[in-house]
């Protein structure tokens, strides 16, 4: 598949006579394929931000290669720029105009039909509050209208950098299956959130960040298979037999860690062996299931930023790839 | 073109713009109503009266002159003169000749078109100038504090061709605005000669002199508006231009007055930026050193003056606009967006 977004190599450095100097993108890379809803993912102050930021020509970069839609940014920015919809951190609009007239101003800079204009506020749900100034609106409104924003040129590649914030319940699936139906049309969507739950659901692929560097990248499915434990649960009929099970598979170099009525158990190939092993003794499994982990404690681990009891983790405490006791980096699909 | 045009929908559709606008328009028809009650037409009624006046107070002046040198003749004659009240000789306490006393100090205030309504072009192009400035510091302080800018810019990558748009059609809206507001302005102070005041004696020539005038009000007010503008997208806030002039005003022309005043410098308005909007808009400015003294042939003496020209003016407004406005394109070119 062809690429609609491609960085390599970026860096951005902040320098500054009191602070010193601080590499808010680091060697950051990043690919994503058409047709596809990816999701940006890395915790506060690892650079998400001044990735699209950098990316849409808002900030100068200090090295490294972009490109959108295959064309090199930021030089070729004028040319994609009506093929590429983007909101980038929370949603910031003129007071006191209302949406209608917001977008009918995007709109008119755009060269965008005006009739455009009703079909995304409907689109968004804000089709009855289109009149009303844009002060009066919640957050979760002026969330919407931002995507709507977004949305007036009908985009190849849609950049949304939180789009769930602020929305109630219904909003976050009226917005995930808007997400969908969009990248089931052709578009591609990048989205930067820390909704993991919903990034699992929604996204084929995730690039995670931390201190400016790639840390996971790759598809969903694949990114958490590749951070799986292979832990193993195991429950018997009687909780009585546990300890002779431990035994059983202790002598056949299976790390167990005990608990009241299952053990856990890792260093296993097949689970094949755990029932093969038990059934010698004449202890019998009522249940054998393999612990599936999720995008939220991959990216926990990954990026090192899992809550320590006792401990108040600082904005720039996460890991980085290569980083001294931190963990590798990730290999995914796509090489490099 | 379609950018330029939805920023003049833009700035029309700001409250801020449409109000500052009123306001200005509002403040200039006061100043015309009030020059219109506060002057009358000189008739033959008028003019008796005052010459009836005048006569009145000449009359006083005999008698008070009289009474006086009566008074002083009598304080002699009882030996109690008092030399601080009454001269030597009591015969020189004589009334004014009657002509020192003129009838056209008693006429009312006449509007008279060639000799008054220079002076109102000022206050036009100051109004125009201010009105210009808050509205242009707003237009683009509020799009960047808003993260308008930054919208615009996802959707029109250029940064130099949306600022610059932006600024034309500030420019076009206050062009729109100043040059009715001029029309109104020169044809309300015409009707306000005709019914309060003369328009004898006003020939092409002082016709020329008040359109050129009332045309560099119209480029101070869109100089202003610039700068305005200039200085908010500098600091990314109309918080920024507005300080920035206050600051400019309070310490850098009030300040430095009273620094210079001090420092006993010579022709110190010369230092001071209003100084030479006035010399723009009057075509030049003589200030006088009364501290030094050229002698005449007659054995009078007179200050010494220096002349501010509104060429010189016009450089230095020119340069300040370059100056301020280059800063603000390099920084719209240069600085990162966040």
């Amino acid at each position: 598949m062809p690429a609609v977004l491609e960085i390599e190599g970026l860096r951005k450095t902040y320098k500054s006579r009191r602070r010193g100097t601080r590499n808010a993108l680091d060697g950051f890379d990043m690919r994503v394929e058409a047709g596809q809803v990816h999701g940006f993912l890395g915790p506060n102050g690892s650079g998400k931000t001044t990735t699209l930021r950098t990316l849409l020509g808002l900030i100068r970069p200090n090295g490294g290669r972009m490109a959108l839609l295959g064309h090199e940014v930021p030089a070729a920015l004028p040319t994609v720029a009506g093929q590429v919809g983007a909101i980038v951190e929370s949603p910031q609009f003129f007071p006191h105009f209302s949406a209608r007239d917001t977008l009918s101003l995007l709109a008119g800079a755009g060269d965008v039909p005006a009739t455009r204009i009703d079909e995304v506020l409907e689109l968004v749900g804000l089709r009855d509050r289109a009149g009303e100034r844009v002060k009066t609106y919640s957050l979760g409104m002026k969330q919407r209208l931002a995507v709507a924003s977004a949305l007036l040129k009908n985009p190849k590649l849609l950049i949304l950098d939180e789009p769930a914030n602020g929305l109630d319940p219904g909003g976050i699936r009226e917005m995930r299956t808007l997400m969908r139906n969009l990248a089931e049309s052709g578009m591609t969507v990048v989205l930067s959130s820390h909704i993991l739950g919903e990034i699992q659901l929604i996204c084929d692929s995730v690039t995670i960040i931390s201190l400016g560097r790639r840390v996971a990248f790759g598809p969903v499915e694949q990114v958490l298979a590749q951070h799986s434990s292979g832990a193993v649960r195991v429950r018997l009929e009687a909780v009585t037999d546990l300890p002779v099970a431990t035994e059983a598979l202790t002598g056949a170099e299976i790390r167990v860690t005990g608990h009241p009525d299952h053990l856990m158990l890792t260093g296993v190939d097949k689970p094949a062996t755990v029932t093969r092993l038990l059934a010698e003794r004449g202890l019998y499994v009522s249940e054998l299931a393999p612990v599936a982990v999720d995008l939220e404690s991959v990216f926990l681990e990954l990026t090192a930023t899992a809550p320590v009891p006792g401990q108040h983790r600082q904005v720039d405490q996460s890991a980085t790839v290569g980083g001294a006791g931190q963990p590798g980096a990730t290999g995914g699909g796509w090489g490099a | 073109m379609s950018l330029y045009r939805t920023e003049l929908r833009r700035l029309a559709k700001r409250r801020f713009s449409r109000w500052m606008t009123v306001l200005g328009l509002l403040v200039l028809a006061t100043v015309m109503i009030g020059v219109f009650f506060s002057n009358q037409k000189i008739d033959a009624s008028a003019l008796a009266k005052a010459e009836r006046q005048a006569e009145q107070q000449y009359q006083e002046q005999v008698r008070w002159s009289e009474q006086e040198r009566l008074a002083c003749e009598r304080a002699k004659t009882d030996g109690t003169v008092d030399p601080n009240r009454f001269p030597a000789d009591c015969s020189v306490i004589t009334p004014p000749p009657r002509e020192a006393i003129e009838s056209r100090w008693f006429l009312p205030s006449t509007f008279d078109f060639r000799e008054n309504f220079g002076f109102t072009l000022l206050p036009f192009a100051a109004i125009l100038a201010l009105v210009g400035f808050v509205v242009g510091a707003s237009f683009v302080g509020a799009e960047w504090s808003t993260g308008g800018m930054m919208n615009l810019l996802l959707w029109r990558p250029k940064r130099l061709t949306v600022l610059l748009a932006k600024l034309s059609a500030l420019l076009t809206g206050v062009l729109a605005v100043a040059l009715p507001a001029a029309v109104l302005w020169f044809g309300g102070f015409w009707l306000v000669a005709v019914y309060r005041g003369s328009t004898e004696k006003v020939t092409s020539g002082v016709w020329q002199s008040f359109a050129l005038t009332g045309l560099r009000g119209i480029v101070l007010a869109l100089l202003m508006a610039t700068v305005g503008f200039a200085l908010a997208s500098l600091g990314r806030h109309t918080a920024m231009a507005l300080g920035g002039a206050i600051a400019v005003m309070v310490v850098g022309q009030f300040g430095l007055a009273i620094l210079l005043d001090m420092a006993g410098v010579r022709f110190a308005e010369a230092w001071l930026l209003p100084t030479y909007a006035v010399a723009w808009m009057q075509k030049k400015v003589t200030l006088e050193d009364w501290e030094a003294c050229n002698a005449t042939f007659t054995g009078e003496c007179r200050p010494a003056t220096f002349d501010v020209t509104w060429q010189q003016s016009s450089v230095l407004l020119g340069v300040g606009l370059v100056v301020i406005l280059g800063a603000a394109l390099w920084a719209m070119r240069r600085r990162d967006i966040s």
